[in-house]
């Protein structure tokens, strides 16, 4: 140990040093996000087996559900999905691999408070906003690399959009949004619970029937009624719906339903989303240590 | 006395019942080691969130450096560092990387954030681990890293929870001598510990803890004076010892103790050595060669099991040292004279 215990410290300040921050100002609180950001994205990057498993997820749910129900399927589609019921299903997974991997936001805040770090963030003099920030950017951040892997390995296997590349973007940012908002969801729900088993079930309960009861996976015209109205007004078949209009064109949307109209829907659900559950998270992360 | 930088008053905390902090008042003076010393459950770790900010208390006032830390936590925060009682590092990144993150989220930048992170981290020994993923770190090189984060920023105080549970003696070793650099350099430090022998080494003042409230405070020789003086152990043959006792009751003016053995006698050494030449002087003129003789001085043991809880629920510690110093205080019988 190299401690020269003869001269006084580097670290220790001789009588009132002044802090390096005085007050934490806007700009302070983007800095700080980018730095808890930046160190959770780069767990990502060191334990890149955590990227694999969550693409390769979604990847086997292409495969399956492609060759598996394809066949049964492909002659319920809409004709925008050009028979193919590959183009259907990408969208829809990119709207599945956003909501199971919001989970992720849950998990790493909960490991976070368990292993202290979240003590020694909330003891530093940092933006109160950072952490959860700096979690639900990085998790954004994931999310696109999972998605845009998902979409690749759909392309390899036959996906194509049927409109323009610039729509087909727009439909992949539309994704990100939702995923984005989701994240703020379950940040609320991993600071509630606090442990990761009970994140694990509370993922994946409402997540998992939310997912099968919407059109991500099949169109809801031969639901029984009463699944049938909640199934087509829930987010993720709002949301869905809006990324296969963007990517397969309007007739891929259910009689009736105009592409534009259901863009916007998407926007305010993701807008209210946040606006719920971003101060509902701030809130919970705030109560965390008392 | 100068001002106390850290000034605790009337401090209560409840966890739905249990109340962790029964009114807890201190004043840590600057520049010093003040030992928070405690047994399991006594509210160290509560105080010291409550000190650092993580836990707003039920009721009371405290100051850190001057500042409110109930009234203004982000102040207080410029002021402080803190290491938990259980390393909060990311395994996943590089020592530097851990205390770089640490220095940039006190608001240094850039070039100076870096510099910071190497200065600090070649002045607990890291510097050749530094670039090497913290998963590969031991626990005691760990716990450096720890308390390098959290100095990172100058605090002017420094809150160690427990900073040396669960390493071994040499790193122990190694944070005792950087607690001792850190405060000759002025930062006030506030620890918790388990360890007697580290209180009673590092400690400048020690303040017992005992169910959320402060049962002494003072510095280690006054917490010992306070519970227990100096201690005379005679040793004499079976034949004279009923003599022995009656000279001995003479000279300390009170009756000896002896232990459950029965093969010692034993009376407080209020003069010290003076008692001690006193009581051989006499046993001497009545004929009486003691096999043994000896002065005990209380140890810091025998402060903290008399001070914390019902003595008899402490198991005895495995020490000779310990365990000596405290059949002097407790495990006694009265020796008829
Ligand atoms: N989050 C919590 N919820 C409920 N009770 C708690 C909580 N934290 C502490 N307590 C209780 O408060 C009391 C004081 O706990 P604290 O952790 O401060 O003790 P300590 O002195 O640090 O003990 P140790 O030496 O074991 O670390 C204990 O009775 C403990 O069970
Ligand atoms: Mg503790």
């Amino acid at each position: 140990m190299t401690a020269a215990t003869g001269t006084p410290a580097t670290g220790a300040p001789s009588g009132a040093a002044a802090p390096l921050r005085g007050r934490i100002t806007p700009l302070d609180a983007v800095r700080d996000a980018v730095v808890i950001g930046r160190r959770n994205l780069l767990r990502v990057v060191r334990l890149p087996q955590l990227l694999l498993f969550a693409t390769v997820q979604p990847v086997m749910f292409l495969i399956l559900f492609t060759y598996v129900f394809g066949g049964a399927i492909e002659g319920a589609l809409p004709p925008a999905a050009a028979g193919e019921y590959l183009n259907w299903l990408v969208p829809g997974l990119m709207i599945q691999v956003s909501a199971f991997g919001s989970g992720q936001t849950a998990l790493g805040l909960v490991e976070d408070l368990e292993k202290g770090v979240v003590d020694r963030f909330r003891s530093l003099p940092m933006a109160r906003s950072a952490v959860l920030a700096g979690r639900t950017g990085a998790d954004l951040a994931r999310n696109a690399v999972v998605i845009g892997l998902m979409v690749l390995v759909g392309a390899l296997l036959g996906f194509r959009y049927q409109t323009s590349f610039p729509r087909f973007l727009a439909g992949y940012l539309l994704a990100l949004g939702f995923a984005h908002a989701l994240s703020w969801v379950m940040a609320t729900v991993g600071l509630l619970v606090r442990t990761p088993e009970a994140v694990q079930s509370a993922v994946f309960l409402p997540v998992f029937p939310l997912v099968f009861a919407s059109s991500v996976f099949l169109p809801t015209a031969t639901m029984p009624s009463w699944l049938r109205a909640f199934a087509d007004h829930q987010p993720l078949t709002v949301v869905t719906n809006s990324l296969r209009g963007l990517m397969l064109g309007e007739g891929a949307l259910p009689p009736g339903q105009v592409l534009a109209d259901q863009v916007l829907r998407s926007g305010l659900w993701i807008a209210g989303i946040v606006l719920v559950f971003a101060p509902l998270a701030i809130r919970a992360y705030r109560r965390v240590a008392t | 006395m100068t001002d106390p930088i850290v000034r605790v008053r009337d401090v209560v905390h409840d966890f739905g019942r249990t109340r962790a902090l029964d009114g807890v008042s201190l004043d840590v003076p600057g520049g010093i080691v003040y030992g928070l010393l405690g047994p399991n459950g006594a509210g160290k770790t509560t105080l010291i969130r409550v000190l650092s900010t993580l836990l707003r208390p039920a009721a009371g006032h405290v100051e850190v450096a001057g500042v409110d830390v109930i009234a203004d936590p982000t102040a207080a925060r410029m002021r402080i560092g803190l290491a938990g009682q259980f390393a909060a590092v990311d395994a996943y990144l590089t020592g530097r990387e851990n205390v770089e993150m640490v220095g940039r989220l006190y608001g240094l930048r850039g070039a100076a954030a870096r510099a910071r992170a190497a200065e600090v981290l070649d002045r607990f020994g890291l510097g050749d681990a530094a670039d090497r993923r913290v998963a590969t770190y031991s626990g005691g090189m760990r716990r450096r890293l720890d308390l390098a984060a959290s100095l990172v920023g100058r605090p002017q105080v420094m809150f160690l929870d427990e900073p040396t549970t669960g390493i071994d003696p040499r790193s122990r070793m190694d944070v005792w001598e950087l607690v001792e650099d850190l405060v000759r350099g002025g930062t006030t430090v506030l620890l918790t510990t388990q360890y007697l022998e580290e209180a009673d080494r590092l400690a400048d003042r020690i303040a017992v803890i005992d169910v959320g409230r402060i049962v002494s405070e003072g510095t280690a020789d006054e917490l010992k004076a306070r519970v227990a003086s100096t201690v005379l152990e005679v040793h004499v043959p079976e034949a004279d010892r009923a003599r022995a006792a009656e000279l001995l009751t003479g000279v300390a003016g009170e009756a000896p103790a002896t232990d459950t053995a029965g093969t010692a006698l034993r009376v407080p050494a209020r003069d010290g050595g003076a008692t001690l030449v006193a009581a051989v002087r006499a046993l001497s003129d009545a004929g009486i060669t003691p096999d043994d003789v000896a002065l005990h001085r209380p140890t810091l043991d025998d402060a903290f099991l008399a001070l914390t809880g019902d003595p008899a629920t402490h198991a005895p510690t495995p020490t000779g040292r310990t365990r000596r110093g405290r059949r002097g205080r407790r495990a006694t019988e009265e020796v008829a004279p």
